[in-house]
């Protein structure tokens, strides 16, 4: 039986005492349910496979304390902390098969070949493995190795599963596959597990909450759902979809309930008065300047004479297959718009750009989001 | 892709000949030398034809060395199974400490750790006479002079730092995920270090403790100067056949068959290992 998880102000620095240490992870705190799926997910050094191996014992925690269910176990030996890894480096070892590695796992638990054999068949089915059991490691290729990895971690009963980049060496046909089926495993054994990864889609299709980390640094814990309608601030909210939110820094401005979001005098966006609620309109009359957010599946684009925004001009208008990326010209940059059908845009083409109220995202030019829309976000709110 | 042309594999092969030569006929002509007599072996011009005798072979082991000067008494089979007890008890000991030393080094980064390591390694820089004196008075103070264990002891200057940095490099080789899937599947680590990383790390280890062998088999000066005739290894029996009455090549000869035998039978028996453990361990470019 899975257990519930909480990692409280963990540090992780290494060379502590030299004269510059490096911290890894910084005051870090998550609560995670029994049964839940959660996703590290930042850019390469962020520290989630540094937490990852302070979770596993692997690394010592500078400061902090992890528990799983009532016991404290970031003090204990990784055998007695009752997780199982699978490992970005797959980590199989050489002079076995694919089914004596997975079947390893098993050793400590002292089941007999019959109930292991079991197991072992259970689990290679589940990673389309089967075929490959009686392979030695050095003749299957990368993907298979990991899938081999995965397994190893997955056949065993713990308390916790860890999972380093489960399927970074997938192709991306089985690795939708596999997605969907990891993902009803983990649900219908009822297993906590932790996933670490740098591909979102990855994190949105299998985690129930993404921790998003930058810097060492937990920047906001959320449903994938709540990461994109409100980041908690600028880095979340760039890092984030793809393609990437449009940022501007623009001064706002109100006048008789209007707000004009301008960047060097030109108005970008705009807002009629009631469009954005009184609390919003309230914060940003406090500012000076601020950083307006865009989704690119959010701006909307109309042919010049039948909008009201400001003026754009298409740069470049790609069908990538699924959905059209229209690029244009946009105040001092670019503005990134994505479609769901073609758009009949040229290059050259000025556009009327236009962002519903609803779609905006307000950041202070520190980074704290200031609001959602008509919701003030938490920061801004405080 | 590259072709070889028939020019460049007629070249390689007359500079693999050439090579072969170089190196096996010392060895070849050792061997010769060993089924003669003095006499022949001294004849001018010398001959590869001759009756071939084995009275160099069983003077050695019979311990009955006839000269023109009369019957000399030799402790070559003693002195055979000295080199035996010696390079094998400090190749053992080596293996005992060097081994989990070389993992400590290679996993573990603590203070000082390199220079630890390099200290090690530079007892292998230092001449042997330099100590020698030192060790001589020590040894007779503390009663381990003309003794197996006190030169098993200073023979470990010639073979732990070998295999220590042999070693060494094999294990930083491994990744240390390896020995974490094992781990945290519930073992401890003393059992992941028996079960995982030493089994992962053979040939390197078994590479390391051949050429120890062998460098603690050739070893001359210590046991020169620490042992006296009974504790002698054979590279110091040896010089028992410059008699008297003239140096004995064909004992010399057939000595040196004897005492290269074992070396040479491992070499060649673990010949993968070496290849293996010292182009993935510390020797590597």
């Amino acid at each position: 039986m899975t257990a519930a998880v909480s990692l409280t102000d963990v540090n992780k620095v290494y060379a502590a005492k030299a004269k510059n240490p490096i911290y890894a992870v910084r005051d870090f705190s998550i609560e995670i349910k029994a049964g839940e799926i959660i996703a590290l997910l930042g850019s390469s050094g962020c520290g989630k496979t540094s937490t990852l191996r302070m979770i596993a014992g692997f690394e010592e925690v500078t400061k902090g304390a992890i528990r799983i269910g009532e016991k404290t176990i970031h003090t204990l030996p990784p055998a007695r902390r009752g997780v199982a890894m699978a490992f970005e480096g797959y980590s199989l070892y050489p002079p076995l098969t694919l089914r004596e590695n997975i079947a390893f796992a098993l050793k400590s638990e002292k089941l007999g070949s019959a109930e292991t054999n079991r197991r072992v068949e259970e689990i290679a089915k589940l990673l389309e493995l089967t075929k490959h059991l009686d392979r030695y490691p050095s003749t299957v290729s990368a993907g298979q190795q990991q899938r081999a990895s995965l397994g190893r971690a997955l056949v065993r009963k713990a308390d916790l599963y860890l999972l380093d980049e489960p399927m970074g060496q997938l192709e991306p046909q089985l690795r939708a596959i596999l997605r969907g089926r990891l993902k009803r495993y983990l649900r219908e054994h009822g297993l906590t597990a932790i996933l670490v990864t740098h591909d979102q889609t990855e994190a949105n299709a299998l985690a129930d909450r993404i921790a998003v980390m930058e810097g060492g640094f937990l920047q906001q814990f959320a449903s994938p759902a709540e990461l994109k309608a409100a980041p908690a601030n600028l880095f979340v909210g760039t890092f984030i979809g793809e393609p990437p939110m449009n940022v501007y820094e623009v001064a706002p401005a109100i006048a008789n309930g209007r707000v004009s979001f301008r960047a060097q005098g030109e108005e970008l966006f705009g807002y009629e008065p009631g469009a954005l609620s009184d609390t919003v309109m309230a914060q940003l009359a406090k500012q000076k300047s601020v950083v307006v957010g865009v989704r690119p599946a959010d701006v909307v684009m109309k042919p010049l004479n039948g909008g009201s925004g400001a003026t754009a001009e298409v740069v470049s208008n790609q069908w990538i297959g699924d959905q059209t990326h229209l690029e244009s010209a946009f105040g001092d940059g670019v503005i990134v718009a994505t479609l769901e059908s073609r758009f009949p845009a040229r290059t050259g083409e000025k556009l009327s750009i236009e962002v519903p109220p609803e779609k905006l995202h307000v950041f202070s030019t520190e980074g704290p989001a200031l609001a959602h829309g008509s919701r003030l976000a938490e920061q801004g709110a405080t | 892709m590259h072709h070889t042309t028939t020019g460049e594999k007629i070249l390689r092969g007359v500079l693999i000949t050439l090579a072969l030569v170089f190196f096996l006929f010392p060895i070849f002509w050792i061997l010769l030398m060993s089924f003669q007599t003095n006499a022949q072996i001294l004849r001018i011009p010398p001959s590869l034809f001759f009756e071939p005798t084995l009275i160099n072979y069983t003077s050695l082991i019979t311990g009955e060395l006839q000269t023109a000067a009369g019957s000399l008494k030799l402790e070559f089979m003693h002195n055979l199974w000295n080199s035996v007890i010696l390079s094998t008890g400090s190749v053992l000991i080596s293996l005992l400490l060097g081994v989990p030393a070389a993992y400590a080094f290679a996993r573990y980064k603590f203070r000082f750790s390199e220079d630890i390591a390099f200290t090690l390694l530079s007892f292998k820089f230092a001449p042997p006479l330099l100590v020698l004196l030192p060790l001589t008075l020590y040894f007779q103070a503390i009663g381990l002079a003309n003794t197996y264990i006190g030169l098993i002891w200073v023979y470990q200057l010639i073979t732990l730092p070998l295999i220590l940095w042999i070693v060494r490099g094999y294990f930083e080789d491994i990744s240390p995920d390896i020995e974490h899937a094992y781990r945290i599947a519930g073992h401890s680590w003393a059992k992941t270090f028996m079960k995982i990383s030493i089994p992962l790390a053979r040939p390197g280890i078994a590479a390391a403790g051949l050429l120890s062998f062998i460098f603690a088999w050739n070893n001359f000066v210590f046991a020169l100067v620490l042992a006296s005739a009974d504790k002698q290894p054979v590279t110091v029996g040896a010089l028992a056949f410059v008699t008297a009455s003239g140096i004995q090549y064909g004992q010399i000869a057939a000595a040196v068959v004897i005492s290269i035998t074992p070396t040479l039978a491992l070499a060649l028996f673990a010949q993968r290992y070496l290849v293996e453990g010292l182009s993935l361990g510390a020797v590597k470019g």
